[in-house]
């Protein structure tokens, strides 16, 4: 971080300036001025936080596909189809069982099976063959939802949270001031913050177990350089058929997550699938703190854009990947090369 | 009527194709004279589609096949010229549509168009291979969005309809006789116009970009703009397209350019081959005999009719897994292996290919 301040002197001042200019925003009352300008406080904070936990739901969904790509570089366009049987898995589970917290570990396993089975099947036998692993995903994934379709019908779902997390909380900012001088506190639902925790909290589970562990440093000498890495002894068809899993894993999460803040229905797929795409062109291929950027960025612009111009709410994420695009084509966090 | 625009087939086929395979012989007279034998719904509705999704899916062969980039855009682009048409020509909707003649609306559109796919293109070809499939396709489903967000411009969801072709020379262009020679016409002009650039001057620099970027740039070519160029005649090319196909269902709106049409067309080209400009043609025709009869297929055979999107996808699945090459290059692996030596295993050394 001081490296970064000392290089780009400028950009470290307009972060700063940002951060404290949001901050302000949060936390200060705001001048009647600026609620005549931008309207109420309220509904700043929604936004922000929707966006926020949004953030955290691309983040699930995009860490797995960004993680497959890198280290493999195979290109699953079956990820969003992934992501969406996951959701009618833990639909399912929690709606059986009754307990919803059991709905995240069956959609991981099985969702976990399915990717052990492509990468076995599908992606083994068209190593390095882009074009082909593309067209044979997309014809997969147009299989797979129609008969996820034709297995669970075309209605919507919604894996509601259990009593414990539903209903919202009060937190500690301050949206207004009554006349009586009362602070009114802005509420919040409880399982959306819990789950942005628990998002947050897989998230530097991820970055830790990839830079201090064995198994970490074996999957970054592989996106490195997967020959030598091979040449070394790794038993690397083993690692890829882990990761696999474990990406494919996460977008099985990542439905039930989706299902509890919004809803589990045909054509959830291509839009997550679309979302991630979006937030690893944006964050970078292959790095896990790029996904994580981009997926807030892409939650939050979605999140603001709908609020504030909802008919241009989709040109301003595309503005975003287009800049980046322009000035840094390997994304925000991405590799040189 | 008739005899107007099939000369003018005629024409095109004579100047381009002197003394070529007579392949093209058989296939330019069954074409030029299917129309007198088949009803009018096979001419507008099976021939004039397949023609038209030809049109796009080739645009998509020449940016895949020569350019070595494959761009999901290209129904964003065709569907981008359908709302330019309605735009700023008549439609339904009169609040938005300006009424404009058709002489300033089509070069405008296509225009548009162009300039559209050149902007599209300047950001793709800023990444390479896969990234470039991501892009274009993140592109289309903005322009998707986009479009049914937009009330304003895009007339949001419901997008416009009575969009009709100018009655050109007293001509009803949406009659079977005369649509079927229309798209035929603008068919074999494209086909003919990307068979001529795969030879010209730009066509082979563009090929030498696909094989080897880093060469054609030490040679003194200009990657980045042979790249962009190839984008803007794509554009150009699914423009036409993206026209005729508005004209023919005489509307459009958001669901014309959605994902799973993007989708299609790549499916439409890859199943026909990248190779060769004649393949999207094939891939369109089956496409579309697949969309027409698979329903009654499926309910002929005691299956539910709504599972057809399953047969396409497993259709494209098994194709794309045996062949990467399409119908074309299961053709040429066929003619190789009669080619072959059965007790050799080699070829004889007479191989046409």
């Amino acid at each position: 971080m001081r490296r970064f301040a000392n290089s780009h002197p400028v950009w470290t001042g307009i972060i700063a300036l940002a951060t404290v200019i949001l901050l302000w925003l949060i936390f200060a009352l705001w001048p009647p001025g600026l609620v005549d300008v931008i309207g109420k406080k309220k509904v700043f904070l929604a936004a922000l936080f929707n966006g926020i936990t949004l953030g955290g739901l691309y983040f699930l969904v995009a860490s797995g596909f960004t993680l497959i790509f890198g280290l493999m570089r195979n290109v699953n366009m079956a990820h969003g189809t992934l992501y969406l049987l996951g959701g009618y898995v833990g639909f399912h589970t929690a709606n059986i069982t009754g307990y919803w917290l059991l709905a995240f570990p069956v959609a991981f396993v099985v969702v976990g099976v399915c990717g052990v089975l492509l990468q076995v099947l599908v992606f083994r036998r068209m190593e390095g063959e882009d074009l082909r692993q593309t067209l044979v995903t997309i014809g997969l994934s147009i299989v797979f939802a129609d008969l996820m379709l034709w297995g669970f019908g075309g209605d919507f779902f919604n894996i509601s949270p259990p009593p414990w997390l539903s209903g919202p909380i009060e937190t500690f900012i301050v949206t207004a001031e009554k006349r009586s001088g009362d602070l009114v506190y802005m509420k919040y639902p409880m399982v959306r913050i819990v789950i942005f925790f628990a998002a947050v909290v897989l998230g530097i589970a991820m970055w830790l177990a990839l830079n201090k562990t064995r198994v970490g440093m074996m999957i970054r000498a592989g996106v490195d350089d997967r020959d030598m890495l091979q040449a070394t002894g790794a038993r690397i068809q083993i690692v890829f058929i882990g990761v696999f899993a474990f990406g494919a894993g996460l977008a099985g999460i990542a439905g039930v997550v989706g299902g509890t803040f919004q809803s589990v229905a045909p054509g959830e797929d291509i839009r997550f699938l679309l979302a991630s795409l979006v937030v690893v062109i944006v964050g970078g291929m292959g790095s896990i703190p790029g996904a994580a950027l981009g997926a807030l960025l892409i939650g939050l612009a979605e999140q603001f854009g709908s609020v504030y111009f909802p008919t241009y709410a989709v040109v301003l994420t595309f503005l975003i990947m287009v800049v980046v695009l322009a000035f840094r084509p390997q994304g925000l966090m991405g590799m040189e090369g | 009527m008739i005899d107007l625009s099939s000369s003018s087939v005629d024409h095109a086929k004579a100047s381009w194709l002197d003394g070529v395979s007579p392949a093209y012989w058989v296939l330019g007279v069954i074409l030029l004279v299917i129309p007198a034998f088949v009803s009018p719904f096979v001419m507008f509705q099976l021939m004039g589609w397949t023609f038209i999704l030809g049109i796009i899916a080739l645009s998509l062969m020449f940016l895949g096949g020569y350019g070595g980039m494959v761009s999901m855009a290209q129904m964003a682009f065709a569907g981008f010229a359908g709302y330019m048409v309605a735009i700023f020509g008549t439609s339904a909707v009169v609040t938005i549509s300006q009424g404009w003649p058709w002489w300033i609306v089509i070069p405008l559109a296509l225009f548009l168009t162009m300039l559209f796919s050149t902007a599209v293109g300047w950001l793709a070809v800023r990444t390479e291979g896969i990234y470039t499939i991501m892009i274009t396709l993140a592109i289309a489903a903005a322009f998707f969005y986009f479009t049914r967000q937009n009330y304003d411009l895009f007339n949001g969801f419901q997008g416009f309809n009575s969009v009709l072709p100018p009655k050109l020379f007293g001509v009803d262009w949406r009659g079977p006789f005369a649509f079927y020679y229309l798209t035929l016409f603008f068919a074999v002009g494209c086909y003919g116009l990307v068979l001529y650039i795969s030879r010209a001057p730009f066509g082979l620099a563009l090929q030498g970009v696909r094989d080897n970027p880093r060469r054609m740039a030490a040679l003194g070519y200009n990657v980045t703009a042979h790249r962009v160029a190839a984008y803007s005649f794509a554009g150009l090319m699914a423009g036409v397209g993206g026209i005729l196909l508005t004209w023919q269902s005489s509307q459009i709106s958001p669901g014309t350019v959605g994902i799973s049409p993007a989708i299609d067309i790549l499916i439409i080209a890859v199943i026909g081959g990248l190779r060769h400009p004649i393949g999207p043609f094939i891939g369109a025709f089956i496409y579309v005999i697949l969309k027409t009869f698979a329903v009654d297929i499926l309910v002929s055979l005691g299956l539910a009719g709504e599972r057809f999107q399953l047969v396409i996808g497993i259709g494209f699945l098994v194709i794309v897994f045996f062949s990467p090459d399409g119908i074309l290059g299961l053709w040429d692996k066929l003619k190789a292996s009669r080619n072959r030596d059965p007790l050799t295993g080699k070829d004889r050394g007479d191989n046409p290919l």
